[in-house]
């Protein structure tokens, strides 16, 4: 029989340090809807998309119970519907988002990501409209998330696509205004963006990818924190990276069999399991406490990056030999809203934008989902998302920015989302102008390391 | 397939035969069985075969959790193969 200790210790993290499997992400290929009648087209993705994924969510709570570990959301990721649009000249993408929509509730899954366009190095047909009818799609919708990849290592950054994004964020928010701006909360501009990521919003599948893939993310912040509060304070820091590591694979061990038991179950291949620690808003599921006890007084202090660059490596490291296949973003996710000490950190003013950037060079994603002021201009938008997209293209890694203007806000205020996505204070930005800069457009070269052939 | 149920709470008179009772309801074989009580908190550890059990085993995983609720203990049941995965290479 397996050890007391060992069965204790599991469940101790399931009840007590809320560990769970975040996400079961069922990824879809639609590259079989094309179709230059966009009704036609729309019709052949809820058709695909309800006869692929009508036993996620049945066979999702059938594991949970099972194994009594709970998946707290059950998501689709799709080919990035630039790909449709491209066919359907002059005829309106939002209803694709529709469609996605309509799906999404059919099937009934938490999100579906997607709504996507990927143009690191130029605009393909359909990449524009899809682009620009982002914030519609949003607004009218509740469960479909965007984004768009603005750049990568081998590219370079599309710094037209840059330009647009910085006035597609802010519209995003607008036209969502009277609710909380959430259409900004579920767009994400991407850099180095992973084709199985499973987490939203940032999710969809890529054309590499096989037909239908189950992906699944696992959580634990909670789990990792409590191991370390376990440890002496004077204990070195390879230590706390062992601790990390050991844990990290416990909790990917997890993901593994719960992916390999979902897509066994719905006949599918197994992608990979993304091992993030991601955050939530509740008490004892925060990455910045994590951070803390290492032994920051708080998150964003000075040996902030230090300590995350630590936690960030160590979970890749516990988590590679725990699964066959890794993959997605794998590291740690710093969302501001979504993390409780994070919340606090950027209330008190501990936490502020720029030591967020510093952070995202050596965390596993980017500026996410933090507060702006509501006047903040497009251009400067657009800036931040380009030294965003310069920090995952020099250092080979994805990064993102999931930022939301707070129309009618400003610093000190705060947008709250509920859920998983949380609540924050909105944060100040630098305001000088880089519109110049902006403006100019064109691509921005790839760096000496996009030559590696 | 073997399932583990966790019992951990305040020690009081037949917990164990009140689950040992559930499973016997369920026809669930009882393999194993380990418990200790530490000052006042009993923690058992129950092995069982749940293949030949007459209720589905999410409903077995609800009553478990029910009697938990009743004797004010906390009762989980899980599939052995959680454990393994997580503490064994």
């Amino acid at each position: 029989m397996i050890n007391t200790k060992d069965i204790l210790e599991t469940v101790a993290m399931i009840q007590d340090e809320n560990l769970d499997i975040r996400t079961v992400t069922m990824g879809i290929s639609l590259l079989d809807c094309i179709d230059p009648d966009i009704d036609r087209a729309c019709e052949k993705v809820y058709a695909k998309i309800c006869e692929k994924a009508k036993d996620l969510v049945p066979v999702c709570e059938e594991i949970e119970k099972t194994y009594g570990i709970p998946i707290i959301n059950k998501r689709i990721a799709v080919t990035p519907i630039a790909m449709l649009t491209a066919a359907c000249k002059g005829q309106d993408p939002v209803k694709f988002a529709l469609t996605l929509e309509r799906s999404a509730r059919t099937v009934g899954v938490n999100f579906i990501g997607g709504y996507s366009a990927l143009v690191q190095k130029g605009f393909a047909a359909g990449d524009r409209e899809l682009i620009a009818s982002i914030p519609e799609a949003l607004s009218q919708t509740e469960h479909v998330c965007a984004s768009v990849n603005i750049g990568s290592t081998k590219a370079g950054i599309n710094m037209d696509a840059v330009a647009m994004m910085g006035g597609v964020v802010r519209r995003a928010a607008e036209i969502t205004a009277d609710r909380q701006c959430i259409g900004a909360a579920k767009l994400v501009v991407f850099c180095n963006a992973p084709e199985d990521n499973p987490f939203m919003a940032g999710a969809f599948h890529g054309v590499g990818e096989a037909d239908t893939v189950i992906n699944v993310g696992v959580s634990g912040p909670g789990v990792v924190r409590a191991a370390l509060a376990k440890l002496p304070k004077d204990a070195p820091i390879d230590q706390v990276a062992e601790l990390v590591k050991k844990t990290a694979f416990k909790i990917t061990r997890m993901g593994q069999l719960v992916a390999k038991e979902a897509s066994a179950r719905l006949g599918m291949s197994f992608g990979i399991v993304d091992l993030s620690l991601a955050p939530t808003p509740a008490v004892g599921d925060s990455v910045a406490h994590i951070l803390e006890e290492m032994g920051l007084e708080q998150c964003g202090c000075c040996g902030t990056t230090a300590c995350l660059a630590l936690l960030n490596d160590a979970v890749k490291k516990g988590g590679v030999m725990a699964s066959g296949h890794i993959g997605g973003l794998s590291g740690a996710f710093i969302p501001v809203t979504e993390d409780a000490g994070m919340i606090d950190a950027a209330t008190c003013g501990t936490l502020i934008i720029e030591k967020l950037e510093a952070m995202t060079a050596v965390c596993s994603v980017g500026l996410d989902m933090i507060n702006i002021p509501g006047d903040t201009p497009a251009e400067v938008i657009s800036a931040i998302i380009a030294d965003e997209a310069a920090i995952g293209m020099v250092n080979s890694k994805t990064t993102a920015c999931r930022l939301i203007p707070a129309i009618g806000k400003t610093v000190g205020d705060t947008l709250s989302f509920g859920g998983l996505l949380g609540e924050g204070p909105v944060m100040a930005v630098n305001t000088k102008s880089p519109a110049i800069f902006i403006h100019r457009g064109g691509r921005l070269p790839a760096p000496m390391q996009s030559l590696k052939n | 397939m073997r399932a583990v149920i966790t019992v951990v709470g305040k020690d009081t008179v037949g917990i164990l035969a009140k689950v040992s009772n559930l499973c016997a309801e369920n026809g669930a074989n009882i393999i194993d069985v380990t418990q200790t009580v530490m000052q006042d908190l009993f923690c058992m550890i129950m092995l069982c075969e749940t293949e030949k059990m007459s209720a589905g085993f999410s409903e077995f995983v609800d009553k478990a959790e029910a009697l938990g609720k009743d004797m004010g203990l906390r009762i989980h049941v899980m599939h052995e193969d959680i454990f393994n995965s997580m503490h064994r290479i």
